[in-house]
């Protein structure tokens, strides 16, 4: 339903008239479509007494300015699917014989990739400085992008398409500061009024707004151009209005701040056009933001716009296609173009005709492979509420707030929960695009490139390993570059398990290079430029999409490791609030020791852990809380989970301390006190409660009278014999130099004792397999030693240590000499040493952090290390 | 409890009146809203015009003026009736004048009442048509009853049959509101169905049955969060354009509703205004605010959500409670301690799952707060 009628009639140059009928939005506009005329000069140059479709008509005037016969400027917004189709509809009109487009002028060599049949937008180009591959900037396409069409359009017709903007060179060489370079691309009038202003200009798009009395920018935009309305008072011929309508823009900003980027790259656009003009006549188009339309249409001598470009600064740059998505146009900054519903703006540069209805079909069948049920009846309502919703709020069409309003309050029952589906899965979409493999490198490549010689580490296909030690500043290098690959999926270093020390400060990884790992780096080119920026933006998106607690907090580990920090905040932020969420404790108590061991690790490698201890002492808060609760009720196996998950969070609540963290001390203490509560709670399984009792014992938060009355009471004829059992596997079981404990206190031995002998029958078989369990732990000295006191008898057992006769290798009384003559060592050991303690304070840590990481031990290791040291401590002092 | 801008005003004597006794508007304990704003609908009326639907007083454009406020062109000001977001109101509107019937949702103290009513009466002129959903509403009041008398007397005729609100405004092209709408039993609900799709209602024992004429309409409301409803069929449910009204946008509103409700009330019951009222009605309505929204006010923390609602009318009893307490056994100044029994309560609804929540709520939010040390304790207290 394309008709043209170009023309050019009247005027002192050359007009051209387009009637391009987009085939917009079919019928809904239909009754009161008005012709709308090319202004300027134009006389009758195009007229539509549009039935079909939508004020269809971009009246053009080209010769509104100064410059005679000159070339046909098309202002666009970028991304905007209105713009794309009246873009491609002027192209078809006038045929220019070549067609310039904003963009990077190096990209001129990639134009014919375009055309390539696996180029599959939305692609971006990407520019970036060949000796500093971080320092890059985006161009996004997508199907709807003006631009990308009028590339096609020219491609189609075999005319040469040129790009005219400021060489990435300069651009890039300028802007040292800024970040977003991406931006720039959408910096035209078109910017989305999402994306951040530019320091020294207004948005002009929400200044047009104003003064038409819209309150938001965005859906002005879309009632006049986008959806070009007829019969509504701003609805004015596009190109030809707004060219107008930001000349008179610019006419006030000129006296103000102009931009200085601005000017220079209007400066160079100008001398390009000449320069096509010169080359293929006056007859070219120019595609660009309709922001810079004004500006081309000057008259600016050649001499004052070479000026204006003389001196500046330049790098090497290189430009390649890479593979974009509409997840990214949607992000505002970053490598975003801002872009808030490229779902949507594909649909409506899609669809043949009636976009409304077919968008709620497509909705409809979204919710119904989600199992919503959605008729078609509920269809027709959606579309007549959208109309009416349209009409109310005086638009010419329903847009995309009034479908979704529509979609809500029929389809989704007032609800925003499956509406979130929606917005995910259409209104921004899924669409990936795909890049022929000839494009050139990715940068990402070339930055490994570089680190790798930097660090002088080459990629070898056979398999080699390598040590490293963390304390040098290339071994370190290597070790964050090993893991910042591992996040993105670039296997080349496997950790391996050190076969030396097993220190904080030493790793081992084996090397191999394998062809299918560029393969890899390629793919992880849509991350970011650089190792480090792509592992970062991996990083947050895998905090995103993983699935457990305990994955979010290894994930947290890696980063440390990786030596990401910017990725950590929000993998942190996201670790919090699935912490705030999680309901169970198990979990969160299994992600605690990641967590303390990352800060204990982050502490050696001097990383700022701030955040993370926050989270860790949230994270053991809510252990805190949940856990008396989540005691109760649990069957065999969960009490003996649960009693692991105990010793855990006793084992990280050591470690985390209370130094950690000011303002949140006393971490340590509240933990005594939930271990308290288990302690004297019935209705915890006995082996969790025996457990308590016998941490809060070796913490010295307990006399050890308080812990026999309650074993005692644990014990007593009340308590059923398996509870009983169960406690005393808690109190004295599982490796944790429990024996050692009966061995010592005898009253604790002879309550025991005198519980085991009071057992019946029946009950002793079912006790049996536990107690068997506990005792079988104990080293054999130790059995050895409990066995021969119970032989000796209760009676006998009350001077066990006075005879001197009995325990295997305990001497009567305490032999001071020898006990003195270990001490120095002792001292030592713990860096504890009497003078100059300050110095050998660090080595402590070392120590400290060396248990920390080994590994395997895990918890329980750690505990008993922090343990002994603390007994030790006392003993020395 | 229907947070308005308008207020009732409480008039003591009109209780004591004997029924039967004809009363001017002025004496009601409430006009209804179409004459309590008969001016504002008279001036829409007279200034617009918009197309107006069949039978419709005013122009879709015109109602959601009237419930949202503006200026009219003369210089006439209508008030807003309903404070919030202009989309739903505009929905709502759209929704009532493609002819679909209105479900407006919402937990107890967002206006659904309020904003039925006004709707009605901006649309049709006329508020009354009105069916109360309790748990005992039977069929009658949706369909029609009968006259036993009459009945008995003449057999089944037009005359004997006594019609329900809906079926008047079938007839007569109005707009009916049904309240609380899952209360009422489901078997009772679903005779809403055929009406609804087929806009007409059989009256078999008379062989005939009445259609409805152009102007029909329904709006329901219905509180989609509490227990013991009747949940809606999906078959009624599809027939139903649905509008959840939202709780108060900001902290700043929610505590502006309750602090002049609790005013409201407080003098109905002879309190003295208690200082330091406004600090703990801040306290109050931040706590549920989070625990609502299972997000801390700076945004910055999640929090669990309990299975309460806590509505704002909730927060109203609350901070009500409260200032009885201190009234008649505290020293007359509203402290932390005269709320925190109150908020346990609305919080705590399950004993076993909500007591975590609230406890964790307790020490990884309220503890670390500035100046909340006194609050952090009270609830301590009240919580062990």
């Amino acid at each position: 339903m394309r008709d043209v009628e170009a023309g050019g009639v009247g005027g002192a140059g050359g007009v051209r008239g387009v009637k391009g009928a987009g085939g917009t939005s079919g019928a809904r506009g239909g009754g009161g479509a008005s012709g709308i005329d090319g202004i300027g000069g134009v006389d009758g140059a195009s007229r539509v007494d549009g039935t079909g479709g939508i004020g269809e008509v971009e009246g053009y005037a080209g010769a509104v300015g100064a410059v005679p016969g000159g070339p046909l400027l098309l202002g666009v917004r970028h991304h905007g699917p209105g713009s794309a189709r009246a873009v491609r509809a002027a192209l078809e009109a006038a045929r220019p014989r070549a067609v310039l487009i904003e963009g990077p002028p190096e990209a001129d060599a990639l134009v014919p990739l375009a055309a390539d049949e696996e180029m599959r937008p939305p692609v971006a180009l990407l520019a970036h400085a060949v000796d500093e591959p971080g320092r890059s900037a985006f161009w996004p396409l997508a199907e709807f992008s003006p631009e990308w069409v009028a590339l096609r359009w020219a491609l189609d017709h075999d005319v040469p398409a040129r790009f005219v903007d400021l060489p990435a060179a300069h651009s890039l060489a300028r802007r040292d500061h800024e970040e977003r370079d991406g931006e720039e691309a959408g910096g035209g009038p078109g910017e989305r009024s999402g994306a951040p202003v530019p320091e020294s200009r207004v948005d002009p798009l929400a200044a047009l707004a104003r003064a038409a009395g819209h309150d938001d920018p965005e859906r002005w935009w879309e009632d006049v151009v986008e959806h070009r309305g007829p019969g509504d008072g701003n609805a004015l011929a596009p190109f030809t209005a707004l060219e107008e309508a930001m000349g008179a823009l610019r006419e006030t900003e000129e006296d103000g701040a102009d931009d200085d980027r601005d000017r220079v790259r209007e400066a160079y656009m100008r001398l390009q056009v000449r320069a096509a003009q010169r080359e293929f006549g006056t007859d070219v188009a120019v595609v660009c933001g309709a922001w810079h339309v004004p500006a081309l249409r000057r008259g600016v001598t050649v001499a004052a716009d070479r000026a204006l470009l003389k001196g500046l600064p330049r790098t090497k740059v290189d430009l390649t296609w890479v593979p974009w998505t509409h997840r990214r146009l949607s992000r505002s900054g970053g490598y975003g173009a801002g872009v808030e519903s490229p779902g949507w703006y594909a649909h409506l540069f899609a669809a043949a005709d009636r976009p409304v209805e077919r968008w709620l079909t497509r909705v409809a069948g979204l919710l119904r492979d989600e199992d919503r049920l959605v008729s078609p009846g509920h269809v027709i309502e959606a579309a007549r509420l959208a109309g009416t919703l349209a009409a109310l709020r005086g638009r010419p069409l329903a847009g995309l707030s009034e479908t979704t309003d529509a979609v809500r309050a029929v389809m989704c029952d007032g609800s925003d929960v499956p509406l979130a589906l929606v917005r995910d899965r259409l209104v921004v979409g899924d669409v990936l695009g795909q890049v022929p493999a000839g494009a050139p490198a990715v940068p990402l490549q070339r930055d490994l490139a570089r680190t790798q010689r930097g660090l002088r580490l080459k990629p070898e296909a056979r398999r080699r390993e390598l040590e490293l030690d963390l304390r040098k500043d290339t071994d370190a290098g290597r070790s964050r570059l090993l893991h910042r690959l591992r996040l993105l999926g670039v296997d080349w270093g496997e950790p391996a398990a050190s076969r030396g020390s097993t220190g904080t400060f030493r790793e081992t990884w084996r090397l191999r290079w394998e062809p299918e790992l560029s393969v890899r780096v390629a793919e992880a080119g849509v991350w970011g430029t650089t190792v480090l920026a792509a592992a970062t933006a991996r990083a947050e998106a895998d905090a995103v999409t993983v699935g457990g607690l305990a994955e979010v907090t290894a994930l947290a580990e890696r980063c440390l490791l990786a030596g990401l920090p910017d990725a950590l905040a929000p993998v942190m932020r996201i670790l919090a609030d699935r912490a705030a969420l999680d309901t169970d404790v198990g979990h969160l108590a299994q992600a605690l020791p990641a967590l303390v061991r990352s800060l204990r690790y982050g502490d050696v490698r001097g990383t700022g852990t701030r955040a993370l201890a926050e989270v860790a002492a949230g994270l053991a808060e809510r252990v805190f809380v949940g856990l008396p609760s989540a005691c109760v009720a649990l069957d065999a196996d969960a009490a003996e989970e649960m009693r692991g998950h105990v010793d855990t969070v006793h084992g990280a609540v050591g470690l985390l301390g209370d130094a950690s963290l000011p303002g949140r001390g006393g971490l340590r203490s509240r933990w005594q006190e939930v271990l308290r509560t288990l302690c004297a709670r019935d209705a915890v399984p006995g082996v969790v409660r025996g457990r308590a009792v016998r941490l809060l014992l070796d913490d010295g938060a307990l006399a050890p009278d308080e812990a026999a009355r309650f074993m005692g009471l644990a014990l007593s004829r009340g308590a059923p014999p398996a509870d009983a059992a169960a406690w005393i596997e808690g109190f004295v079981g599982g490796g944790s130099g429990g024996g050692m404990l009966l061995l010592h206190d005898e009253r604790l031995l002879a309550l025991v004792d005198a519980w085991l002998t009071g057992v019946t029958a029946e009950a002793f078989t079912d006790v049996l397999p536990l107690l068997r369990r506990t005792f079988a732990a104990y080293e054999p000295g130790v059995r050895r030693g409990l066995g021969e006191l119970v032989r000796r008898g209760p009676e006998a057992r009350g001077s066990v240590t006075a005879t001197g006769s009995g325990t295997p290798g305990f001497a009567p009384g305490l032999d001071v000499e020898r006990a003195d003559a270990v001490l120095p060592v002792v001292r030592l050991l713990l860096g504890l040493a009497t003078d100059g303690a300050e110095g050998d304070g660090a080595q402590g840590d070392n120590a400290e952090g060396d248990g920390a990481q080994a590994g395997n031990a895990e918890g329980d290791g750690r505990s008993r290390t922090g343990r002994d040291g603390n007994e030790l401590t006392e003993v020395g002092a | 409890m229907p947070v308005s801008v308008n207020e009732m005003s409480v008039n003591e004597s009109s209780g004591e009146r004997p029924p039967g006794e004809r009363l001017s508007g002025a004496e009601k304990l409430r006009p209804h809203a179409e004459q309590a704003f008969a001016g504002e609908l008279a001036a829409l009326a007279a200034q617009d015009d918009r197309p107006r639907p069949a039978r419709w007083k005013l122009s879709p454009w015109a109602v959601a003026t009237y419930l949202l406020g503006g200026t009219l062109p003369d210089g006439t000001v209508i008030t807003p009736k309903y404070v919030g977001s202009r989309r739903l109101v505009e929905v709502a509107v759209s929704t009532l004048a493609t002819d679909r019937a209105l479900l407006l949702l919402g937990v107890p103290g967002t206006a659904k009442t309020w904003v039925s009513e006004h709707l009605a009466a901006a649309v049709s002129g006329d508020s009354t048509l009105l069916v109360q959903g309790t748990a005992g509403t039977p069929e009658e009041a949706i369909r029609y009853g009968w006259n036993y008398a009459r009945l008995l007397a003449e057999g089944p005729t037009r005359d004997a049959l006594v019609p329900s609100p809906v079926m008047r405004a079938m007839r007569d092209g109005g707009t009916v509101r049904v309240e609380e709408l899952t209360r009422i039993p489901a078997d009772v609900q679903d005779s809403l169905i055929t009406i609804l799709s087929e806009k007409t209602l059989p009256i078999p024992e008379l062989g005939q049955e009445v259609q409805a004429v152009r102007g029909f309409n329904l709006i329901a409301t219905a509180n989609d969060r509490d227990r013991g409803v009747n949940d809606l069929s999906s078959a009624l449910r599809r027939r139903f354009n649905t509008v959840v009204l939202p709780l108060p946008g900001t902290a700043e509103a929610e505590v502006e509703i309750v602090t002049r409700r609790v005013d409201q009330i407080g003098r109905s019951l002879d309190l003295p205004p208690a200082p330091g009222g406004i600090e703990e009605i801040r306290r109050v309505v931040t706590v549920f605010r989070e625990l609502r929204d299972g997000l801390t006010g700076d945004g910055r923390t999640k929090v669990k959500s309990p299975s309460g609602t806590l509505s704002t009318a909730e927060a109203i009893s609350v901070v009500t409670g409260g200032l009885a307490l201190s009234a008649h056994f505290g020293d007359g100044v509203l402290r932390a301690g005269d709320v925190a029994a109150g908020v346990l309560g609305a919080v705590v609804r399950d004993p076993a799952t909500d007591r975590v929540v609230w406890q964790e709520y307790l020490e990884t939010v309220v503890r670390e707060r500035e100046g909340w040390q006194d609050f952090y304790r009270a609830c301590r207290e009240v919580s062990a």
